[in-house]
C-alpha cells in the first residue's frame, strides 16, 4: 500500500509570530520556517507502519514556494521514499490544497492519506475533512491510535467528550492529533540518504487546479494585550469589584 | 537576533566555504545538507540533551561496587546519540562512518557542547579515539575495532595523566611487560581519565601511553598501547576504576583513578613512539575543547539574553540598560569570533586531508593552540559574564548561569592547559618558519578590515621578543593577542557575509580589539 503524506512549511513553533506592518498577513521573511508539528506526527506514522510491513511506499508533498522542498527533504530524512512539490507562490487555501491533493491521488492512487490535523500557521483545521468530501472517503480526524487490518482502519479520535473509536474502509484519510506518536529525529545516515531520494516538481497547472485564492484577506491584527491583574486587599474588595467593575456576579 | 544554528550554518557556507572545499576535493556537500545536519543537531542538541543537563549536574556520576554509573538519563540519551548516527559524521566510510568534515563535526559537537558538556565529552573521546586508530592502527586492529567505535557501541579513553606526569607527560611511569602470547600486560596507574569506566556502552577501549621495557626515559620512551574493558571472550580486562574525583563541574562525566593491573593490551603503532601517534588524537581533542569553550560561551549567552529580556528594574527591562546591554554584546562577539576561528581551524584539517594542503596543514598547526586556549578562556569569561546579568540569581544554582561557569571552568586546564598551549604556539609552532604564516594571518585579518591595522601591527612587533628569551615569559599573552586579532578578523568576515552581524563587527572592532594591543604589549614587557 502506498501513503501519501502532505507536509506544510509554516512559521516555526519557536518563533514569536509578528504580524506585517500593513496588516496584511504574518512576517516571514526572515524567519524560520519547518514541517507543521502535526505533521510531523503525520510522517512518524507513516514511516511506523512502513517499518510494520503495512506500507509499502510513502510519498511526501509539499504545497507552496520552491522553499518547501526543505520541508519535504526533512520527510525524506525521516523515512519517507520520495517527494513531490507543486509550486506555488502567495496564499495556498486548504480547499485549493485539497484539489492539489485530489489530482496526485489520481496519478499516484495511495492506499491511505496521513496528513497533520492542522497547520500552526492558520489553524484552518480544513484541509483533510475537504479531501475526503472531494475524494468521497471515509475519514478519521484528530487520530491518537491508528491500527490497519486487511482493507479496514480503526482510529481511535480524540474528540470533546473523550475517546471515539471509528473503523473506517480504505482508501481513507486519516489527520494526526498530538498524541498519535511521538517523532523520531532523523538519523544522520537519513539526512544523507534522504539528498539522493528524487523530488518530482509541479506546477498547479499541471494538476488541472486553478490556484487562484477564492477569499479575500481584509486585515491580520496582533489579539489585544492582555491587562495587568490587580491585587485586592480583601474579600470584600475582591466581591465589590467583581460585581461593580468586572459585572461578572 | 542569530541563533548558534544560524551562525554555525552561515560560517559553514559562507565563511569557511565548505561547499567549495568539498566541491574542489570531489565530494561536494551542498549547502542544503550542510543546513540540514546542523538543524537537525540543532534539534536533537535542545530537544534530546539538553533538558536534562541540571538533573545531570546535581546527579553526578558515581562509582557502586566499582561500577560506575553515569547520571541516570545517560543511559537513554546515548541510545538516542548511537541510533541517530551522530558518532560517526567525520570518521572515514570505510569504517562505517559518514566521512564528512570536520568542520561539520565541529559545529554539530558545539551544540551538543552548549547542550550538556558532561555527556557529549563521552563522544567527543570516542572520535578522537576514531581518528588516532584510523592513522595508526594495523588493518586487522582497525577492523576489529573502528566499526565498533564510529557506530558508539563502543567508547573510547585517553590515558596520558599520572599523579606525577601531567603537563609533562615524559614522566610518565606506566610500563608494559611482554606476554607470550606476543601482546601486552599493563601495569600502572592513570588519573583523572574523563569516561575511564560507566555503564553508557558494553565495552571501552583505553589508549594508554605506557613504557616498553628497557625503553629510554623521557617522552621518547614512551609507547601506545590500546586496551579494551572487556576481552574478545567476554572475560573482564584486569582494567579497573579505583575512584572518582570530586570536581568544580562537569559533574555527570566521571573522571576516574584508573588502575592497571596487568592488563591485555595491544601496541598501537611503532615501540616509542607513542607520544607522535597520540598527538593525532590530542590535536583533535584541542580544537574540540576549544569548541567546547565556544558551546558554553553560547549557552550563557542564550540564557542571558532571556533573563534580561524579562527582567525589570527601575521601570525596564535590564537589557536597556547600557551596562547590561554592554555585558551581552560582548558575550555575542566573543562567542561568534571563537565559533567562526574554531570552524576555521577545523576547515583547515579539511582542507588538508582532502586536498593534500600542507600550507592548510601548517594553518592548522598554528591555530590549533590558538583556538583550545582563547576560545576556552572566553568560554569562562562569557560564563562569568552570564552570572553577572543575572545578579543574585546567577550566583544561586537554580538558574542555571552558575553551572554553566562551573563546567566551563575546566576547559582552559585539561588537554593541555592554556599555559602550555601558549608554549606549543610560542616555542614550537612559530620556530617552525620564524613567525612567517603568522604575519600571513595577521596581513589577512587587515585586509579583511584596515581598522585591524594597529592591533595586527602590535601582535607583529611581538614576534620577535617571542622567538627569543622572552617567549616563555610572554606566550600566554601573546597567545591571547593573536586570538584577539584573528577573532575580530572572523567576526569583520561574519559581518561582511551578513548584515545582520555588524553591529557585532563594530563592536568587537571598537571596544574589545585594543584587548590585543594590550595584550601584545604585556607580552612584549617580559
Ligand atoms: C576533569 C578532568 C578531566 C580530565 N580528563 C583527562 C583524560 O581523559 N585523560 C587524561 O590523560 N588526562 C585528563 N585530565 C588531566 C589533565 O589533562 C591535566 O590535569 C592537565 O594536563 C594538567 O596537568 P596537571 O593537572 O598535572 O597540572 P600540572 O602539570 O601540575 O600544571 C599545574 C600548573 O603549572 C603549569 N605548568 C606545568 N608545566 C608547565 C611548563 N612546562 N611551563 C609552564 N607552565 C607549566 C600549568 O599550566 C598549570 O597552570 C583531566 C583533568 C581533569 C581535571
Amino acid at each position: 500500500m502506498k501513503l501519501l503524506v502532505p507536509v506544510k512549511r509554516v512559521v516555526d513553533y519557536n518563533v514569536k509570530v509578528r504580524v506585517k506592518s500593513d496588516g496584511s498577513g504574518v512576517e516571514t521573511a526572515n524567519v524560520k520556517m519547518s514541517m507543521n508539528p502535526f505533521d510531523e506526527i503525520a510522517v512518524e506514522e507513516a514511516v511506523r507502519l512502513k517499518e510494520k510491513g503495512i506500507a509499502t511506499e510513502i510519498i511526501a508533498v509539499s504545497i507552496g514556494p520552491a522553499a518547501c522542498a526543505e520541508q519535504i527533504r526533512t520527510a525524506l530524512a525521516m523515512g519517507a521514499d520520495r517527494g513531490i512539490l507543486v509550486e506555488q507562490d502567495g496564499v495556498v487555501e486548504p480547499l485549493t490544497v485539497a484539489k492539489l491533493l485530489k489530482a496526485i491521488i489520481a496519478k499516484e492512487s495511495p492506499g491511505l492519506v496521513i496528513m497533520g490535523k492542522q497547520a500552526i500557521d492558520d489553524d484552518m483545521n480544513a484541509t483533510g475533512q475537504m479531501l475526503a468530501a472531494l475524494m468521497g472517503w471515509s475519514q478519521g480526524t484528530f487520530a491518537s491510535k491508528l491500527t490497519i487490518e486487511g482493507d479496514r482502519a480503526t482510529v481511535i479520535r480524540e474528540i470533546d467528550g473523550g475517546l471515539e473509536t471509528v473503523s473506517l474502509s480504505l482508501p481513507a484519510i486519516i489527520t494526526a492529533d498530538l498524541r498519535l506518536n511521538e517523532p523520531r529525529y532523523a538519523s544522520l545516515p537519513n539526512i544523507m540518504k534522504a539528498r539522493k531520494k528524487p523530488i518530482e516538481t509541479l506546477k498547479p497547472a499541471d494538476l488541472g487546479v486553478d490556484p487562484t485564492p477564492r477569499l479575500t484577506v481584509l486585515k491580520v491584527e496582533e489579539p489585544p494585550k492582555r491587562q495587568a491583574g490587580r491585587k485586592v486587599a480583601s474579600v470584600a474588595e475582591l466581591v465589590d469589584k467583581l460585581r461593580n467593575e468586572a459585572k461578572v456576579i | 537576533m542569530t541563533t548558534a544554528a544560524d551562525d554555525l550554518i552561515l560560517g559553514l557556507i559562507r565563511i569557511v566555504d565548505l561547499p567549495g572545499l568539498t566541491a574542489a576535493a570531489g565530494q561536494p556537500l551542498a549547502a542544503e545538507d550542510i543546513e540540514a545536519v546542523v538543524r537537525e543537531a540543532d534539534r536533537f542538541a535542545r530537544e534530546a540533551i539538553a533538558p536534562g543537563w541540571q538533573t545531570a549536574d546535581r546527579a553526578g556520576a558515581r562509582l557502586e561496587n566499582g561500577l560506575v554509573r553515569a547520571p541516570e538519563h545517560y543511559l537513554p540519551l546515548y541510545g538516542q546519540w548511537v541510533e541517530g548516527g551522530w558518532q560517526g559524521l567525520a570518521a572515514p566510510e570505510a569504517h562505517g562512518g559518514q566521512g564528512l568534515p570536520h568542520a561539520l563535526w565541529s559545529a554539530v559537537l558545539e551544540l551538543c557542547s552548549a547542550a550538556d558538556m558532561s555527556f557529549t565529552l563521552c563522544p567527543l573521546l570516542t572520535a578522537g579515539a576514531v581518528e588516532l586508530l584510523a592513522h595508526h592502527a594495523t588493518p586487522d586492529q582497525a577492523e576489529r575495532w573502528l566499526p565498533e567505535l564510529v557506530a558508539g557501541r563502543w567508547t573510547g579513553t585517553m590515558c596520558l595523566t599520572e599523579p606525577q606526569a601531567g603537563s609533562d607527560l615524559s614522566r610518565l611511569r606506566a610500563r608494559a611487560e611482554p606476554a607470550p602470547d606476543g601482546s601486552w600486560r599493563l601495569f600502572g596507574q592513570k588519573i583523572f581519565i574523563s569516561w575511564g569506566e560507566h555503564d553508557l556502552t558494553e565495552n571501552t577501549l583505553h589508549l594508554v601511553l605506557a613504557r616498553l621495557p628497557g625503553a629510554e626515559a623521557g617522552s621518547r620512551g614512551i609507547s601506545l598501547f590500546a586496551a579494551p574493558r572487556l576481552l574478545p571472550d567476554g572475560r573482564r580486562n584486569a582494567v579497573s576504576c579505583g575512584g572518582l574525583e570530586h570536581k568544580m563541574g562537569i559533574h555527570g562525566s566521571p573522571t576516574c583513578i584508573m588502575l592497571f593491573d596487568g592488563a591485555e593490551a595491544e601496541l598501537i603503532g611503532a615501540p616509542h613512539r607513542g607520544l607522535q601517534a597520540m598527538f593525532a588524537m590530542m590535536n583533535a581533542a584541542r580544537l574540540a575543547v576549544g569548541v567546547q569553550g565556544v558551546g558554553q560561551g553560547a549557552r550563557a549567552l542564550a540564557m542571558a539574553e532571556t533573563f534580561a529580556a524579562t527582567r525589570e528594574q527601575g521601570g525596564k527591562t535590564i537589557d536597556q540598560y547600557p551596562d547590561v546591554a554592554r555585558m551581552l554584546a560582548e558575550m555575542r562577539a566573543t562567542t561568534l569570533a571563537g565559533r567562526l576561528l574554531a570552524l576555521e581551524a577545523a576547515a583547515s584539517l579539511d582542507r588538508a586531508r582532502l586536498l593534500k594542503s600542507p600550507e592548510a596543514e601548517a594553518r592548522l598547526a598554528l591555530l590549533t593552540p590558538i583556538v583550545k586556549a582563547w576560545c576556552t578562556d572566553r568560554g569562562v569569561e562569557a560564563a562569568s559574564l552570564g552570572v553577572q546579568v543575572h545578579g543574585g540569581m546567577g550566583f544561586c544554582e537554580d538558574a542555571g548561569a552558575a553551572q554553566i561557569l562551573r563546567d566551563a571552568r575546566i576547559a582552559p586546564i585539561y588537554e593541555g592547559t592554556n599555559g602550555i598551549q601558549a608554549l606549543d604556539l610560542v616555542t614550537r609552532k612559530l620556530p617552525r618558519d620564524g613567525g612567517a604564516l603568522l604575519r600571513t594571518l595577521l596581513a589577512e585579518a587587515v585586509l579583511v578590515a584596515p581598522a585591524i591595522g594597529q592591533a595586527a601591527a602590535t601582535v607583529e612587533q611581538a614576534i620577535p621578543a617571542m622567538l627569543g628569551a622572552g617567549g616563555p615569559v610572554g606566550a600566554s599573552r601573546f597567545l591571547d593577542a593573536c586570538g584577539w586579532v584573528l577573532g575580530a578578523a572572523m567576526v569583520a568576515r561574519a559581518a561582511a557575509a551578513d548584515p545582520a552581524h555588524a553591529a557585532t563587527r563594530d563592536i568587537f572592532l571598537r571596544r574589545l580589539l585594543p584587548r590585543a594591543i594590550a595584550a601584545a604589549e604585556e607580552a612584549m614587557a617580559g
